[in-house]
C-alpha cells in the first residue's frame, strides 16, 4: 500500500513533497488506512495547474499523533470512496458540488450548500434553489412527513429538517443545509490581506477564537514566526473561555429543553459571565481582536489578572451548584439517559469529533493528540463518557468545563513574561500547512496552500460540524420526534460553520 | 428539594437595572468611535487603507466613518500615526435612518421612538420574529442573551416569538445570503401590518465583511424598509436593548439618569 506523507500539526511542508498517487493507489490508501483506525480529517478538491482537480486527503492516526497526507488527480468523475469509507460521505458531496466532479457510485449524492460549482464548471449552471433536492421518503400506511425550517422557532441559524415519521417515532431524518453560504473559502484565495482575519473571526461567530487560532497557526508556520510564550498562554485562556461560555450555555439549554428551569436560568446567566471575561481581555464578548497573526492583540496586566481570577472563582462556584442540580434530578436524568444514542462503532464509522465523540468513549482531543502552542507545555486531561447519549454529551461538557477552569487558573498564575506579539515575515511560497485546534465543538481543521507568490492558492476550512451533522441525523433514528430539540442541542452544531 | 432551594438562594438576584451603570461594560469595550480629525496629517489615508470594510472614507470635506460598515475592530487605531482614533465606552449606537450612521464628527442622532400610532400599538408589547440570514451566530447569540434573567427583555414587554404571524416585526441578522432571501421575504410577508424591521449588526446593515460577495445581498436595505439600525460586530446586548427601548419610546424619559 502506498504511504502518505507524515506531517505535524502546524508544520508547513513544500507542496511538491505531497505524494501524488495514482487514483487507484489513493483510493486503496484512504480505504486501507480508515479501515485500520485512521480518521478522515479532510478530503477536498482544489484546482491543479492543468485544469484537473487535485483531491487531497488528510488522515489522522490519533493514537500515534500522526497526520498523513496524500493527493491524486481526478477528471470529471472517479469511483467514489464512500461505499468503502463512510467517513468520506459528506466530503465527496462537497467535492461534487464545488468542482462538478462526479464520485461514481456515491449512494447519497445531493448538494450540501446549494451553490453553483466553482470556476469554469459553474458557468451556465441552472438556477439553484436551496432545499430543493431529492429527499429520502418513507412510504406506507400511517407514515407522515414533518418539514421544519429554514426559519426555526427560536433565535437560531437556518437549516431544513425532514422527518419521516410513523406516529411519534422518527424513522429517518434528513438535514439539508446551505442557507448560510456566504462564500468564505473563495474569499480567502489570493490572501492574506486586511480582510482575511475578519473572515476567520466571522466564519463561525461562536468559534471566533478557535478559527482565528487555526488560521494564525497556519500563517505563523508559513512565515516561520515564533509566537511569544505569553501570547500562546493568552490564546489558550481565550480558547478555554470560549469553550466554557458555549458548554455552559449548552448545559443550560439542555436543561431548558427538558423544562428544568433552575439550571436553564442560572447557566443562561453564567454563560454571559464567561463571555464577559473574554470582553475584559479584548473588549469583545466573542473574543474579536484577541488572536492576531504573531501573537495576541491584547495583553493583560496584574490588576486584570486578579480581576479575571476573582470572576473565575465566583463563576466556578455558581456553575458547580447550578450544574449539579441536573445530576441530582431524576426527572432530568430520565430524559437525558438513553436519548439520542450513538454507538461507538457508528461514531467511528462516521468519524465524529469533539464532545460527541468523547461521549462515545473515544479520547479524541486535538489538545492532547496533536498539541500546539500552550497545550504542548500545559496538557489538559481528556474528558470522556461512554454511553453515547444526551447524558454523555452533557456530562462530557461538564467535565470539560471544570478542566477549562483549572487550566485558565493555572495559566493566569504562571503567565510568562514578555511581549505578546512578534513581527511577521514574508510568506513562504508553494507550501502546504494543516492546522488543527480543538474548538468547543471539536476539531477545527484548516489546510492552507500558497502559490509561487506566497499568496493563498487555496484555503480549506473544516468546522467540526461538517463531521457531526450526520451524527445528529442518525441519533434521531427511532427516537420520538419530541426529542429532537434535546438531541439537536446535545450536538449544537454550526450552520454557518458548515455552509461557510 | 432542599438542595434546589439552597441553590436558588445561593444564585441570588441577577437582573441588571436599565439604564445601566457604566461599570456594566468592560474597560476595553469598544463603543462609539471618536476620530479627532484635527490631528490628521495632510494626505494621510492610513486609517481608510487599513479598514477591512471601507467604513472610513476621506474626501475634500474630511473624514467620514460609516458605523453601518464598521466592525469595531482595532485596525484603524493601530494604523493611525497620530493616535487620533479612539473608541469611547458609549454603547448607545442604534439609529432610525441609515444616513445617521455616517459620522463626520457630529453627535450621533440616537434612535427616536416610532410614530405615535405604531408606538401606541407596540410601546408596551413588541413581539419580534428573528431571522438569521447568513449571520455567523455572533449576533444571534447576543440576541438570545437578552431573554436571560440578566437582561430580562420580557419586563419591557419585548419578546421573541416563533411564528411570524404572532409577530409585530422582524429582527434580521446576517448579510442576507442569496439562499435565505426567499425565506426572509416570506417571513416578512407573513407578519401582519403594521410591522417594524430591525437590522442588527454590520452584516445586516451593509453586508459587513461579506459586502460585495456574489453569495449575499449586502444587507437588508435593498429588500425591506428598515426602522432601526443597530451597529456592531456583534452589537453588545446593551446596545441592542438600548435601541429596542428607544424604538418603543421607553427610554426618553429616563435619559437623564443614564450614562454620563
Amino acid at each position: 500500500m502506498a504511504a502518505g506523507l507524515s506531517i505535524s500539526n502546524g508544520v508547513s511542508v513544500p507542496i511538491r513533497q505531497v505524494p501524488d498517487l495514482a487514483l487507484d493507489e489513493f483510493r486503496q490508501w484512504v480505504i486501507g488506512e480508515t479501515k485500520t483506525g485512521a480518521r478522515l480529517v479532510a478530503l477536498y478538491g482544489q484546482p491543479a495547474d492543468d485544469g484537473d482537480i487535485r483531491l487531497l486527503a488528510v488522515l489522522a492516526r490519533d493514537d500515534q499523533a500522526m497526520l498523513l497526507l496524500a493527493s491524486t488527480r481526478v477528471g470529471q468523475s472517479y469511483p467514489a470512496l464512500t461505499p468503502d469509507c463512510v467517513q468520506a460521505h459528506w466530503f465527496e458531496r462537497e467535492i461534487a458540488e464545488q468542482w462538478n466532479v462526479s464520485p461514481q457510485g456515491h449512494p447519497w449524492l445531493k448538494p450540501i450548500r446549494f451553490h453553483a460549482p466553482y470556476g469554469a464548471a459553474g458557468a451556465g449552471s441552472r438556477d439553484i434553489v436551496p432545499g430543493q433536492t431529492d429527499f429520502f421518503r418513507v412510504a406506507g400506511e400511517d407514515i407522515h412527513e414533518v418539514a421544519v425550517g429554514p426559519v426555526h422557532a427560536g433565535v437560531i441559524e437556518p437549516g431544513h429538517f425532514r422527518f419521516q415519521c410513523h406516529g411519534e417515532q422518527v424513522l429517518h431524518l434528513e438535514i439539508s443545509l446551505g442557507y448560510q453560504h456566504r462564500g468564505v473559502e473563495s474569499a480567502l484565495v489570493g490572501g492574506p490581506d486586511k480582510r482575511t482575519i475578519h473572515y476567520l473571526e466571522t466564519a463561525v461567530g461562536d468559534t471566533s477564537i478557535g478559527h482565528t487560532m487555526a488560521y494564525c497557526q497556519a500563517l505563523e508556520s508559513l512565515t516561520k514566526c515564533q509566537v511569544p510564550p505569553r501570547a500562546l498562554a493568552l490564546r489558550g485562556i481565550a480558547l478555554e473561555l470560549e469553550r466554557l461560555a458555549n458548554h455552559v450555555g449548552d448545559l443550560g439549554a439542555l436543561a431548558g429543553d427538558v423544562a428544568y428551569l433552575p439550571t436553564a436560568s442560572y447557566c443562561g446567566r453564567l454563560r454571559g459571565d464567561f463571555l464577559n471575561m473574554s470582553a475584559l481581555i479584548c473588549g469583545n464578548r466573542m473574543g474579536r481582536g484577541l488572536v492576531r497573526p504573531g501573537g495576541s492583540g491584547f495583553d493583560i496586566d496584574d490588576a486584570l489578572i486578579e480581576q479575571l481570577q476573582q470572576r473565575l472563582d465566583t463563576a466556578s462556584t455558581d456553575l458547580t451548584s447550578a450544574v449539579n442540580l441536573l445530576w441530582d434530578s431524576s426527572s432530568v436524568l430520565s430524559r437525558f439517559e438513553d436519548t439520542g444514542k450513538i454507538s461507538a462503532s457508528l461514531c467511528t464509522e462516521l468519524g465524529l469529533v469533539g464532545p460527541a465523540a468523547r461521549a462515545c468513549g473515544f479520547g479524541r482531543d486535538v489538545r492532547v493528540d496533536f498539541p500546539a502552542g500552550v497545550y504542548c507545555l500545559a496538557p489538559i486531561p481528556v474528558s470522556t463518557a461512554d454511553s453515547g447519549d444526551v447524558f454523555a454529551r452533557a456530562y462530557v461538557r461538564w467535565l470539560e468545563a471544570q478542566r477549562s477552569i483549572e487550566f485558565i487558573r493555572m495559566q493566569l498564575q504562571t503567565l510568562p513574561q514578555g511581549s505578546v506579539r512578534a513581527a511577521m515575515n514574508g510568506i513562504a511560497s508553494d507550501m502546504l500547512v494543516v492546522t488543527l485546534v480543538e474548538g468547543w465543538r471539536g476539531e477545527v481543521c484548516h489546510v492552507a496552500t500558497t502559490d509561487s507568490q506566497g499568496l493563498f492558492a487555496h484555503y480549506k476550512i473544516i468546522d467540526p460540524s461538517f463531521h457531526n451533522w450526520m451524527g445528529l441525523a442518525l441519533a434521531m433514528r427511532d427516537e420520538q420526534i419530541s426529542n429532537f430539540p434535546l438531541c439537536n442541542k446535545s450536538f449544537n452544531l454550526s450552520y454557518c460553520g458548515h455552509d461557510l | 428539594m432542599m438542595n434546589t432551594l439552597l441553590t436558588r438562594i445561593q444564585q441570588g438576584h441577577r437582573t441588571i437595572d436599565y439604564p445601566v451603570p457604566s461599570s456594566a461594560l468592560p474597560d476595553r469595550f469598544r463603543g462609539l468611535p471618536n476620530i479627532d480629525a484635527a490631528k490628521c496629517p495632510e494626505d494621510c489615508r492610513a486609517c481608510a487603507t487599513a479598514c477591512p470594510t471601507q467604513a472610513i472614507t476621506i474626501d475634500e470635506q474630511g473624514i467620514e466613518l460609516d458605523l453601518g460598515k464598521c466592525l469595531f475592530c482595532t485596525d484603524c487605531m493601530e494604523a493611525c500615526p497620530e493616535d487620533a482614533i479612539h473608541y469611547t465606552g458609549d454603547h448607545r449606537l442604534a439609529v432610525r435612518e441609515r444616513e445617521d450612521l455616517l459620522m463626520r464628527g457630529q453627535v450621533l442622532e440616537k434612535a427616536s421612538a416610532l410614530e405615535e400610532k405604531t408606538r401606541r400599538l407596540f410601546g408596551r408589547s413588541l413581539k419580534l420574529r428573528q431571522v438569521s440570514a447568513g449571520g455567523c451566530n455572533g449576533c444571534e447569540q447576543d440576541v438570545n442573551v437578552l431573554s436571560t434573567i440578566v437582561f430580562d427583555l420580557g419586563r419591557f414587554g419585548i419578546q421573541f416569538v416563533a411564528s411570524p404571524r404572532h409577530a409585530d416585526g422582524l429582527l434580521i441578522t446576517g448579510p442576507v445570503t442569496a439562499n435565505m432571501k426567499l425565506a426572509l421575504e416570506k417571513t416578512y410577508a407573513a407578519i401582519p401590518p403594521p410591522k417594524v424591521v430591525i437590522a442588527m449588526g454590520a452584516c445586516a446593515i451593509s453586508g459587513g465583511i461579506y459586502r460585495g460577495h456574489s453569495e449575499v445581498e449586502n444587507g437588508v436595505d435593498d429588500l425591506l424598509a428598515v426602522d432601526l439600525y443597530i451597529p456592531g460586530c456583534p452589537p453588545h446586548p446593551l446596545t441592542t436593548l438600548d435601541g429596542l427601548l428607544r424604538l418603543i419610546g421607553r427610554l426618553e424619559e429616563k435619559e437623564s439618569s443614564s450614562l454620563a
